[in-house]
Formats: C-alpha cells, sequence, structure tokens
C-alpha cells in the first residue's frame, strides 16, 4: 500500500490560509520532529506494510460498499451506496487513524500516548490501539462527558487507559483537548499526542487525513468494480472536526472531474437558535487548538459551546483543510437539524437493518432530501462513519422527550 | 518608562526585574484594580492578562481566574479601560498578554491600536510562534507596540534564532516545558538556555513559570534579567493572603544582594 500525496498543505501545514502551527512555543520542536518522522515513515516499506497488515487482519479493511437498495427505491432518485466504516473494528472510521498514529508513535520510540475525546469513541479508538501495541494511554475527557458516557469510559478503563474527568471550562470535547494539549506540553519529551480528528497544529490535519484517506480510495476501486467507473456523482459525510469527511473528499478534491462533496454539518436547534456546531455554516476564520478555521466565537474571540444531539459533532472549529475547501469552492457544506437526524437515524434502520452512529445519521437525512431530485443512473456514496449502538439510549430520551410515549420509562429504567 | 529603562534600572540596583502579573475582571470588575495596587510597589513592568476561554498555555489556576473573569462579563473593551486606569497609576512598562483569537476577533489593526491608545507598552502572543504570522507581528510594531515572544527549554537553535529577532521588548523564557504555574523549585539548565538565547539577541530575558518563591526567584536571577511572577499571585489572593508577602519574598531572591522591599 502506499500513503496518498496530495498538493496541499504547504510546507508550513497551510491550506491557503488555514492551518498553521498556533501553539505555545514548547510545542515547536515536537511539532517539527513529528513531520521529519511522518514524512520519513509514510514512505518506509517496512511502517507500511506493517499499517497495512493491521487494516487488513485487524480493523477488517476493505470495509463493503454496500448498495442500500431500500433507500434508494424509498427515495426513488439517485442509486445509493453506504461505505461501511461502522463495520470496522470499534465500529467507526475512527481507527484508521489512531492505528496509523500509533505505528508511528512505536517508530518514534515514545512508550506513552495521550488523547482527547468527547463521547469517548477516540478514547476507546486510542486505547485500543495503545493495548495493541502495549503503550501506556491517559485519555482526558470532559467531566460532564464522563457523566453522560459512562459506558465509554468502562470500555477505556477495560483496555487499560486511564481516563482524566476534565473540570475546567465547558466541562466538553473543546476542554478535554485543552488538557490533552496541556499534558503533551509538559510530557513532550516521551509522549504521543493522538489527536482525534482533522484538527490541531500541522501535521496532525494532513496526518489524519492520510490516514482516512483509504477509505475515499476503497470507494474509487470498489465503484470501478460496480458501476464501472471511479466517480460517484456526489459524496455525502457528516462533518464535526471532519476526519471521516476528509477521508471520502481529499482523494476527490484535488482532481480535474471532481464529483459533488457535501459535507454536512450539525445545526442542532437551527442556525437561528444559536445551538448548532455549523462552524462553517455560522462561523468566521480563528484559531483553535493550534490551527487556523472556521471557528464559533463571540466579538471578543471567545469561543463558543458547539450544540448538536450527536457528541461527535459537537466541536466549535472545523479542520483546515475543510475550512478551505469551502472557501474555495472544492466541497459544499450545509446543515441538517438534529430532528431530521433523528429521523435520518430511523429510517435507516428500518429500511436496511443498519443503526447509524447519530453522526452518520445527518449524513443519511442530507441524503434523503438530495436523492429524490437526482437521477437514477446517478450514483451517491454515503460514508456510514460508524455504528449507532452507543447512541440507542440518548435516541431513545430524545424520543421519548419529543412524543411523550412510554420510552422514556424505558430510558429511565436503563439510566437508574 | 521604555522596557529597556525598566531591566537597566533593575541591573543597576544590582537585582533581576520584577513582573507581576495581573488579570483583568479578577477577582472581579473594580477589585482588579485593588490588586494592581497592591502590586505596583514591586513591579519593574507589569503584565496584563485578558481573559480567555480557551488558555491552552495556561495551568489550572489562571484557567480558573480567566473563567471567573470571563463570568463578569469582561469584553475585549473592558480591558483596554483597566489598562487606560493603570497607566493612570504609573509609568512602568505595561505588557498586554492575550492569546491570539481575540486579536484576529477584533481585528489586528484595530486591536493594536486599541491597547497602544490606552497605554500598553507591549504584546505577549502565548500561542502565536512569530514565524507563523510575521506580517502580524509587523503590523503590531508598526503601531508602536513593542512584541514579546516565548522561548523554551526545548527550544532548538534554529527556533531560538528564529523567534529572538521578533522579540523588540524582551524575550519570554520559559522556566520548564509545561504550562504555567507556581512549583518549589526550577530545573537546571536555566543558565545555559539564556545563555543561548543571549547570543542570539541583545533584548532583556525574563523568566516566567514557576516563580513562586525566594528560591525560585533566585534561579530566575542568577540566569536573567527579570522574573515574571503570575499563577503564585493569583493563588495568594485565592488564599486569603496578601499580596505583598509573596512579592516580597520573590523581590528578596532577586536581590542578588539579597536586599528585600519595594522599588519605591
Amino acid at each position: 500500500m502506499q500513503l496518498p500525496s496530495y498538493p496541499l498543505p504547504d510546507a508550513r501545514g497551510r491550506y491557503a490560509d488555514f492551518g498553521g502551527r498556533y501553539v505555545p512555543e514548547t510545542l515547536m520542536p515536537a511539532l517539527e520532529e513529528l513531520s521529519e518522522a511522518y514524512l520519513h515513515y509514510k514512505n518506509d516499506p517496512d511502517f507500511l506494510a506493517e499499517y497495512d497488515y493491521y487494516l487488513r487482519e485487524y480493523v477488517g479493511r476493505p470495509s463493503p460498499l454496500y448498495l442500500a437498495e431500500n433507500l434508494t427505491r424509498h427515495l426513488g432518485g439517485a442509486k445509493i451506496y453506504l461505505k461501511r466504516e461502522d463495520l470496522n473494528h470499534t465500529g467507526a472510521h475512527k481507527i484508521n487513524n489512531t492505528l496509523g498514529q500509533a505505528l508511528l508513535c512505536k517508530r518514534m520510540g515514545k512508550k506513552r500516548v495521550i488523547a482527547e475525546t468527547g463521547a469517548g469513541q477516540h478514547g476507546v479508538s486510542v486505547a485500543t490501539v495503545a493495548a495493541l501495541m502495549g503503550l501506556e494511554c491517559v485519555v482526558y475527557q470532559g467531566a460532564e462527558d464522563v457523566r453522560r458516557q459512562a459506558l465509554n469510559v468502562f470500555r477505556m478503563k477495560l483496555l487499560g487507559a486511564e481516563v482524566r474527568p476534565v473540570e475546567s471550562g465547558t466541562r466538553t470535547l473543546k476542554d478535554a483537548t485543552n488538557e490533552a494539549i496541556r499534558d503533551w506540553v509538559t510530557n513532550v519529551r516521551d509522549s504521543f499526542y493522538i489527536i482525534g480528528s482533522v484538527v490541531g497544529p500541522h501535521p496532525y490535519p494532513m496526518m489524519a487525513r492520510d490516514f482516512q484517506s483509504i477509505v475515499g480510495e476503497e470507494i474509487k476501486a470498489q465503484l470501478r468494480e460496480k458501476e464501472g467507473r471511479e466517480n460517484p456523482d456526489v459524496v455525502i459525510a457528516c462533518v464535526g472536526g471532519g476526519s471521516n469527511a476528509i477521508g471520502v473528499f481529499a482523494p476527490f478534491a484535488y482532481q480535474e472531474n471532481r464529483p459533488r462533496l457535501m459535507g454536512v454539518e450539525a445545526a442542532g436547534h437551527g442556525a437561528a437558535s444559536g445551538l448548532h456546531s455549523l462552524s462553517i455554516g455560522a462561523g468566521r476564520k480563528g484559531v483553535l487548538h493550534g490551527a487556523k478555521m472556521f471557528l464559533l466565537y463571540d466579538d471578543d474571540g471567545q469561543i463558543q459551546p458547539a450544540h448538536s444531539v450527536s457528541a461527535g459533532l459537537d466541536y466549535p472549529g472545523v479542520g483546515p483543510e475543510h475550512s478551505y475547501y469551502a472557501e474555495a469552492g472544492l466541497a459544499e457544506y450545509v446543515g441538517i437539524t438534529d430532528e431530521e437526524a433523528l429521523e435520518g437515524f430511523q429510517l435507516l434502520c428500518r429500511l436496511e437493518g443498519i443503526i447509524p452512529a447519530l453522526e452518520s445519521a445527518h449524513a443519511i437525512a442530507y441524503a434523503a432530501k438530495l436523492a429524490p431530485e437526482m437521477e437514477p443512473e446517478q450514483v451517491i456514496v454515503i460514508n456510514l462513519s460508524g455504528r449507532g449502538d452507543k447512541d440507542v439510549v440518548e435516541v431513545m430520551r430524545v424520543m421519548g422527550e419529543g412524543q411523550g410515549s412510554s420510552a422514556e420509562g424505558l430510558v429511565q429504567g436503563g439510566r437508574s | 518608562m521604555t522596557t529597556r529603562e525598566a531591566f537597566a534600572r533593575a541591573k543597576a540596583e544590582g537585582r533581576a526585574a520584577l513582573i507581576p502579573y495581573v488579570m483583568a475582571g479578577y477577582p472581579s470588575r473594580g477589585a482588579d484594580l485593588e490588586l494592581v495596587k497592591q502590586v505596583l510597589p514591586y513591579a519593574d513592568l507589569l503584565e496584563v492578562g485578558l481573559p480567555y476561554s480557551d488558555p491552552l498555555g495556561d495551568g489550572p489556576v489562571i484557567q480558573r481566574a480567566s473563567e471567573q473573569a470571563l463570568r463578569q462579563g469582561i469584553h475585549v473593551a473592558d480591558v483596554a479601560a483597566f489598562v487606560r486606569e493603570i497607566r493612570g497609576l504609573t509609568d512602568r512598562p505595561l505588557f498586554l498578554m492575550t492569546y491570539i483569537n481575540p486579536v484576529l476577533a477584533v481585528g489586528p489593526e484595530r486591536f493594536f491600536g486599541m491597547f497602544k491608545e490606552a497605554g500598553v507598552n507591549g504584546l505577549i502572543l502565548p500561542d502565536l510562534p512569530p514565524d507563523e504570522d510575521p506580517a502580524l507581528v509587523s503590523l503590531a510594531q508598526k503601531k508602536g507596540l513593542e512584541t514579546t515572544f516565548l522561548l523554551a527549554p526545548t527550544s532548538t537553535e534554529t527556533r531560538i534564532q528564529t523567534v529572538a529577532p521578533y522579540c523588540s521588548g524582551f524575550v519570554y523564557t520559559v522556566s520548564v516545558a509545561g504550562v504555567t504555574g507556581a512549583r518549589d523549585r526550577l530545573p537546571e539548565g536555566l543558565p545555559e538556555l539564556v545563555q543561548r538565547i543571549r547570543q542570539v539577541t541583545d533584548a532583556p530575558v525574563a523568566i516566567g513559570f514557576g516563580i513562586s518563591n525566594r528560591a525560585t526567584a533566585q534561579q530566575a536571577a542568577q540566569a536573567a534579567d527579570g522574573a515574571v511572577i503570575a499563577s503564585a499571585l493569583i493563588r495568594a489572593h485565592e488564599e486569603g493572603r496578601g499580596l505583598a508577602e509573596v512579592l516580597g519574598e520573590v523581590r528578596a531572591g532577586l536581590g542578588l544582594e539579597g536586599v528585600p522591599g519595594p522599588v519605591h
């Protein structure tokens, strides 16, 4: 296998005006060291062979490109394929990146990994590869999320990780990321920070993209086989920080014949409510966690809390490469509300027997709007970034509240 | 008084310069100025913090203070007003410590103009390595502001050579790989780090992070031209201790001859 080479970022880690390294000076040498190590190993046959081995034998790649016939028929337009990242080990696309970074960590001789996590999916993924590679693992998680995601906290502990609750700020993902960066600043000589998305200072957005781009590359090969062409007409993916979306966008974005690339942000309670995660849709250029990107902040530059029913999209910024795609018009970004996402969630459950992650349900919901307007010979690929087992309790709670049904009682029982 | 004069005066008195830190809006609107009055007698220069939602270079004490200040509804304009009030009390150099996002949000041109007019001498930008945005640094300098950036024990020769020339105010040398916060001892190797920096620049060098008592102040004074004291002051206030006590102790440590007491 090979890792891809794209035209961006430039040597300074910039995607036009976005990206870069806005970090405390203490970290600059470590970022330079990491860039050098990554650029070396991404062309090292032994490293690539090892990565490829674990992707196949441990993660279970390639993931299927599944023709969702019932969904296609129901929507009555374009043919819809689902890229089944939900079938990966640990249930999401996250492991493509954590595996790559953990292997790099080992090659760099570091014995300790640090990670941040929101709902816990990235944390579980890092704890998993740390267990596999025999690395010490510390995961920072907002105290609020620790309380809400007890099951994932326990999973991480089972896998041997130490979970440190973060009490500062909004006590969620944003603050967990600050705390992970603080740990890294303090232990930079012997620790490796595995960032969960295509955010953070250069080279993180580039590394995570390269490791995730296997998803888009597989889509090309699978479509060639199934449809006799590499390019779908539309690619749809949900966007929080943006790692699953970049994995299916980057392999197409720099081509001349580009499919429509549609990123779906979480519109929460709607753009006008102020309770959303529309970093591109409603944000401005700013700096958070080491990179310039589209970001939600007030007139004084104070970062605003994001909102989404889906914890994985609940982040006030979006990766620098997405910010660039949006500004350059290489991809389009739209919003799907909590309510629409819940409809998408149920639609896929009932029609295909697949429970999607609430994050991925945003992409499903947008496809449900777009497909009927398209022709039957056209092809949509939705990146089904994760499975929804983790969200079942939350969905039960929300549906129960919305409809005043007996589901609320069930959930109450489940939570006690 | 210019920055160079402030450092030179301390040196002439046989000691390192003392740079206490205060934060706008901490502990509350109005009471922030009371803390300024307590620290000014000891200050050769003063660092003024702009409270920020995501201070990732800071430890828990300054984070907490930031959250407390933001809960008071402190805006950037309030910070400028705070600086103006301090300027009315002292001619000592004032340095504004701010993360980069508030600068971008207000607009660099307007932000720099606002704080120059309010009376700051310079800026400390803890999450902007200067080579990330040289144009922004030039703009600040064109607006008449001095610029100060951080160097750290992890800094390579290349980083020192890159960063030091952008430090037109002083060089802020971080004593440890880590975030802000009081420590009992500073690590060995500080004098060597400062020596490496002095080979590249003749700007004054101050040590920050971890200065909390006589011992750490002495270590800083043996290595450099000045010391910043921040978290230890906020912690002293949280614990209901007078700031004079900790400042007196630190100042005694900074006086190479061991002469305690206020500057004037």
